[in-house]
């Protein structure tokens, strides 16, 4: 019997964790979490347990009694602090040294911090894990003016979420466009257009000058145009950075995530890494990526598992996302970057509708508002590198599933 | 067969039960609330995945509602029968998304099928 080690105990690390007992594994496991809760689901973080709507018990990714019965110790509330590949044992905040055979680095990623005066002020908040959601629900029970820093999927997911709460709502955005980075401007268009008329006041374009408070406590964010932005609670939500220095101190190839094969394999053969702190190829897109989601979580930890059992499963699917703002639901597969032109099937009117994005003759992503059946379907169609033309994409009445 | 961890039977809860592909068959006790995928997901019964959580995002909770029970459950929406199309195994009238049925006490006895697969 063998020692698997698994750090980091985020929703990849609960995944692992389950496939390998599914597939008969008998290793002894050990799972080390920095918080001090068991694995669990993030994304409703900043939308359902936001808005009170979901209990934390219905987060956990396994009930805690899954731990106990398939013998997976648990060191919570424990930060990984070195990992020594000579002597294959890793040294936690307390000391203790564990061994492994083989270890399994699911460290995830962590806020990117604002980095303005006045950004440590009492009322500026985060949001990663269940600690930041359950201090921000209890910080703005009783304050109106929220300020979102960030007009990203968090950032407009807890906009919505206040606003569900009856809050005033700004968002500030830097770029020109919501969603930048993820979403083509199309996308970004409708969201914008909803926000605003669900009582959201979106700023783009505007940078943060400074957070100004009064006893240490935020009142307003000042804008580098001068204006100033009332602000009781403020979420910052611009980005996430990969946790990989525990990695990288150890000599394991890193360059933005720790770097893994299409079998999750580090540069140290008896070390995997897994989820949003990996840098990975993808042979669907020709490159190498790092993603934020947990369909790669998943997916990653699955092939892990595989690995670890000493079979070879690559990983190699479209990366799909979802996010629920308001009554709306986006489903994303694929990666919009490099379009050269967007396809509408459907119309943005009805609240209903997909956009493709084609570079040349080849879809990238399929992004779909209340649309679930064009987002399956683009799933299934990017996998099997199946396109459809541009036409065919804008006709409704073609049924795109004929193409599978 | 396997019983419900959470609730011991005489707790006065709904039961229902899962019978997977291969005919095992699952009798669990739940909490009133709990969607029919958390139940499965909680007493590690096989065939249900829930990889999205239950938002209705992912279609792995893919499962046939035994015909007695049908008219007794919310009717299925939109959004949800636009996933059903695309599931893994073969949807069919009586089809539902686990996550999508809470159980309630009128829902007290649900016999509930399991796919073949939902990847």
């Amino acid at each position: 019997m063998q020692k698997i080690l698994v750090i980091g105990a985020g929703h990849g690390a609960g995944q692992l964790l389950d496939s390998l007992r599914r597939a008969g594994c008998e290793d002894s496991l050990t799972l080390v979490g920095e918080e001090s809760w068991l694995p669990y689901q993030r994304p409703p973080l900043s939308k359902k347990f936001l808005s009170g709507e979901m209990s934390q018990e219905r987060l956990a990714f396994r009930p805690e009694d899954f731990y106990t019965r398939h013998q997976i110790d648990t060191r919570l509330s424990c930060r990984a602090v070195a990992l020594d590949r000579d002597a294959a044992r890793v040294e936690l905040c307390t000391g203790e040294l564990l061994p492994y055979d083989r270890l399994a680095i699911a460290t995830g990623a962590r806020v990117r911090k604002l980095a303005v005066p006045g950004a440590t002020l009492d009322g500026v908040h985060y949001l990663r894990g269940i600690d930041d959601a359950r201090r921000l629900r209890e910080d703005w029970i009783d304050k109106q003016e929220v300020c979102v820093i960030g007009g990203g999927f968090i950032g407009l997911e807890v906009a919505a979420s206040a606003r569900a709460l009856g809050k005033n709502v700004t968002v500030v955005e830097a770029m020109d466009r919501l969603m930048a980075r993820a979403v083509s401007p199309d996308l970004s268009e409708f969201f914008l257009a909803t926000h605003t008329a669900r009582g959201v006041r979106v700023l783009l374009n505007a940078g943060v000058e400074e957070l100004l408070g009064t006893e240490q406590r935020v009142d307003a964010v000042r804008l580098t145009d001068g204006r100033e932005i009332a602000a009781e609670v403020v979420l910052v939500g611009i980005g996430v950075l990969p946790n990989q220095e525990l990695a990288a101190r150890a000599g394991l190839a890193c360059d933005n995530g720790i770097l893994v094969n299409e079998f999750t394999q580090t540069s140290d053969d008896r070390i995997v890494a897994l989820g949003d702190c990996t840098n990975h190829p993808n042979a669907l897109l020709g490159r190498r990526l790092r993603l934020e989601s947990v369909h790669n979580a998943v997916e990653q930890a699955r092939t892990a598992a595989a690995n670890l059992m000493g079979q070879k499963l690559a990983y190699n699917q479209p990366p799909w996302f979802w996010s629920d703002q308001f009554e709306y639901k986006l489903q994303m597969v694929g990666l919009s970057e490099g379009f050269d032109q967007v396809v509408m099937r459907g119309e943005p009117e009805t609240g209903k509708f997909s956009l493709f994005c084609f570079h040349g003759d080849q879809l990238l992503a399929v992004e779909s508002v209340n649309s679930p059946g064009d987002h399956m379907v683009g799933r299934k169609l990017l996998a099997a590198c199946r396109y459809p033309t541009h036409q065919q994409a804008a006709d409704r009445d073609f049924v795109l599933k004929n193409l599978l | 067969m396997q019983v419900g961890k959470i609730f011991s039977r005489g707790d006065n809860v709904p039961t229902i039960t899962l019978i997977a592909h291969t005919g095992e068959i699952h009798t669990l006790d739940v909490e009133e609330g709990t969607t029919v995928m958390e139940a499965a997901i909680n007493n590690a019964v096989d065939g249900i995945i829930g990889e999205c959580g239950g938002c209705c995002s992912c279609a792995t909770c893919h499962c046939y509602i035994d015909s007695r029970w049908l008219d007794k459950l919310p009717v299925r929406g939109d959004l949800e029968s636009e996933m059903l199309e695309f599931a893994s195994s073969q949807a069919g009238p009586n089809s539902r998304l686990a996550c999508q049925v809470e159980v309630t006490d009128a829902l007290d006895g649900l016999v509930v099928t399991l796919p073949e697969t939902q990847l």
